[in-house]
């Protein structure tokens, strides 16, 4: 212990982290979740019929639908998570990334790699694997990028010498998880393996993307940023250990309740079904840890405006979790499975939970990033607002719509029936999410006039806290 | 072991991960390792050249344009019909796929909530071991119908207005239009629509049921149809 209390003092915070990168990547993945969600309004305008811009082939719906889902993957999600690890893992480890120059590299390749993706999408050049739309000139690129980050943030994890934080657990693994699942989904059911094996592996991949890539890194920046706000440490270490070996173990077993009642080996999908009702029991403990934290500090919720964004996506994941386990038992799947259920699903988990958490992540740090307060308090609490109830509106409204097509769709009505009964569901999906629209937008003016102008703040607050003392 | 680093990268990072894969990928890899995958060219069956030959009497001038004229020679132009018939599966799929069919599209029916009824036969593993099944379309969403049951069930004239124009043919339709599939009107689809058009007529050619109409028989009052 010794050696780090001798860190703490010698170590100038701005020789760890480079705030102006830090600054860059939440920028862009900012610009990438602007055009993410402008896709998804162009998909929800088409199934209402308002869509303005038909018959443009670079703007055509289908292919924006799936910029929509990459840009939030690998645009924003990725960037801010790669911010948020620029500014964390070198905290954490009292060393600086193993290169800065190398930063700077993944950065640039990292804006081109989406934006290819992008316009590879536009052209018409998808790939067919669900969340791997990527097209396959970009795919070893895009690997290569992965294992470069790993490299990058697995030097100063490695020569850190005392035993790591929770929240290094939940990095060390997702820096070799992401290169594998890549190289998984892309590669395998493109060139090796067609069919029903294929189609377990692609649902291996949807699953392992969201499950060792954006779930670890956001409760491991959880578990990171929660006790600095709250300024106490987490509740207790026996239960994040419970769930990050569950969350390691459980996890990835589950990739085929994607693909329920195909021709994929029934022993199978039941397997991956009890692992899904598994996680569930994992996550509830780590929740309990969290909500144990924050036992004692509640106004915090009130008070503090990361904390708020934190603990509502934390409410927003124990919700899909329950849900997960209750939707993944085949009686549910005969009901809910194609519908818009699964839509409001994915949304309430991308946006809801790890969404939020890099947004409260963004409002602490930005203050400390460019050295001045927030432009606007207010603009702070529209933009959490519009954005929650937005959301929490979408997530109701698509569940109760895919509710609605499940039976229409067994009844054996016509099909357009189920379309017009899905009207009123897709309008009310359009409002929710021009409500999202606008606390984006409430963000974007926030930052804008926080950059230009707002004060400067005292040194201590714009550099921030190193760790704090572990307990 | 289980808090440090190399426990956390090795266990956790590689053996699980590991683990997953072998579990829920090799295993049905492994299974279906004695059903090889079919090339293209043995996908073209009996009904998907009836339709593709009907595209050329329909279309002549856009269909020769892209594809050319076939031989005199009558069994020369059976093996020519059906390579250009290849070409056009590989080529319409690509545009299923860069166009994003497939997240509004399923291609599997399951044996549940009356699907049979709806589309046919329940969907079978050998179906899917085929050159055109990589990476393998599922599906996860049906805005539309599913579409593994398709071909046949509408003729090619309907196809190509409805990817013109879906809603001259179903006016509640949120169908997307498809126009840079033509040159300038339903009549004239271009190679690119041909091959579309092809694409979905293949869909279930294989199967003896061909083509399969619904059972429409909607149910009313309590049953609901789930069990």
């Amino acid at each position: 212990m010794s050696d780090a209390v001798l860190d703490r003092e010698t170590i100038d915070p701005d020789q760890l982290v480079n705030r102006r990168l830090v600054a860059l990547f939440f920028l862009m993945a900012l610009v990438f979740l602007s055009v993410a969600i402008l896709g998804g309004l162009l998909m929800a305008l088409q199934l209402v019929h308002w869509n303005p811009l038909r018959g443009i082939e670079l703007l055509s719906p289908g292919r924006w639908r799936m910029i929509h889902t990459n840009a939030v993957a690998y645009g924003f999600l990725a960037n801010a998570f790669l911010g948020a690890l620029e500014w964390s893992v070198p905290r954490m480890t009292l060393r600086p990334v193993a290169s800065r120059a190398l930063s700077w590299f993944i950065f640039v390749a990292w804006q081109v790699i989406v934006l290819s993706t992008a316009v590879g999408i536009m052209f018409g050049q998808a790939q067919g694997v669900e969340w791997g739309e990527t097209p396959v000139w970009i795919d070893p690129v895009a690997m290569l990028g992965l294992i470069l980050v790993m490299i990058n943030f697995m030097v100063p994890i490695a020569q850190a010498k005392r035993p790591p934080y929770v929240a290094l657990w939940y990095f060390i693994a997702p820096f070799i998880w992401p290169p594998l699942t890549y190289a998984m989904g892309n590669f395998m059911p493109q060139y090796w393996v067609s069919g029903t094996g294929g189609g377990a592996l692609t649902g291996l991949f949807i699953h392992d993307l969201v499950g060792l890539f954006v779930t670890p890194l956001g409760w491991g920046l959880m578990y990171y940023f929660v006790p600095i706000l709250l300024k106490k440490p987490i509740w207790s270490h026996g239960l994040s250990l419970v769930g990050f070996w569950g969350l390691a173990f459980f996890y990835p077993l589950s990739g085929i309740h994607h693909f329920l009642y195909t021709p994929i080996p029934m022993f199978l999908q039941y397997g991956a079904v009890v692992a899904t009702i598994a996680i569930e029991f994992v996550v509830t403990t780590v929740v309990i840890n969290f909500f144990g934290t924050i036992w004692g500090s509640g106004r915090m919720i009130v008070t503090s405006i990361p904390v708020r964004w934190f603990y509502t996506g934390m409410v927003f994941y124990f919700i899909t979790c329950l849900q997960c386990a209750l939707q993944v038992t085949l009686t549910f799947q005969k009901l809910i499975h194609f519908t818009d259920w699964v839509v409001g699903h994915a949304h309430l988990v991308m946006f809801g939970v790890f969404s939020f958490w890099l947004m409260g992540i963004m409002v602490y740090l930005f203050p400390r990033l460019i050295g001045r307060e927030w432009y606007s308090r207010k603009l702070l609490e529209y933009h959490f607002w519009l954005s929650a109830v937005g959301l929490f509106v979408m997530f109701v409204d698509l569940g109760l719509a895919g509710v609605f097509q499940g039976f229409y769709w067994a009844s054996l009505l016509p099909w357009d029936v189920s379309v017009e009964g899905s009207q009123p569901f897709w309008i009310t999906r359009v409002f929710a999410g021009l409500s999202i629209v606008g606390g984006l937008l409430c963000f974007l003016y926030n930052l804008y006039r926080t950059y230009m102008g707002g004060y400067e703040t005292s040194s201590e607050s714009a550099t921030g806290r190193i760790m704090p003392e572990p307990a | 072991m289980f808090e440090s680093k190399s426990g956390v990268f090795f266990i956790g990072g590689l053996a699980f991960f590991f683990l997953a894969f072998a579990s829920n990928a090799l295993v049905p890899i492994y299974m279906y390792r004695d059903l090889p995958e079919q090339p293209v060219r043995k996908l073209v069956n009996e009904n998907l050249l009836y339709q593709f030959e009907d595209l050329h009497k329909r279309y002549q001038e856009p269909f020769e344009a892209a594809y050319g004229t076939p031989p005199e020679d009558e069994t020369e132009a059976e093996a020519w019909y059906a390579d250009r018939c290849a070409e056009a599966l590989l080529r319409g799929r690509t545009i299923y796929t860069g166009e994003g069919c497939w997240h509004c599209h399923s291609q599997f029916v399951r044996p549940v909530s009356r699907e049979e009824d709806r589309w046919g036969p329940v969907a079978e593993v050998y179906e899917y071991q085929n050159e055109l099944q990589r990476p393998v379309l599922f599906g996860t969403r049906r805005v539309g119908p599913d579409l593994s049951r398709e071909g046949g069930r509408r003729s090619n004239d309907w196809h190509a207005v409805h990817f013109f124009r879906p809603k001259m043919l179903i006016p509640t339709s949120p169908m997307p239009e498809y126009t840079w599939l033509y040159d300038g009107s339903p009549d004239q689809p271009n190679a690119d629509g041909l091959a579309l058009i092809t694409y979905v007529q293949w869909m279930g050619s294989w199967l003896h049921s061909y083509p399969y109409y619904e059972r429409f028989e909607p149910i009313s009052g309590t049953d609901s149809g789930m069990e």
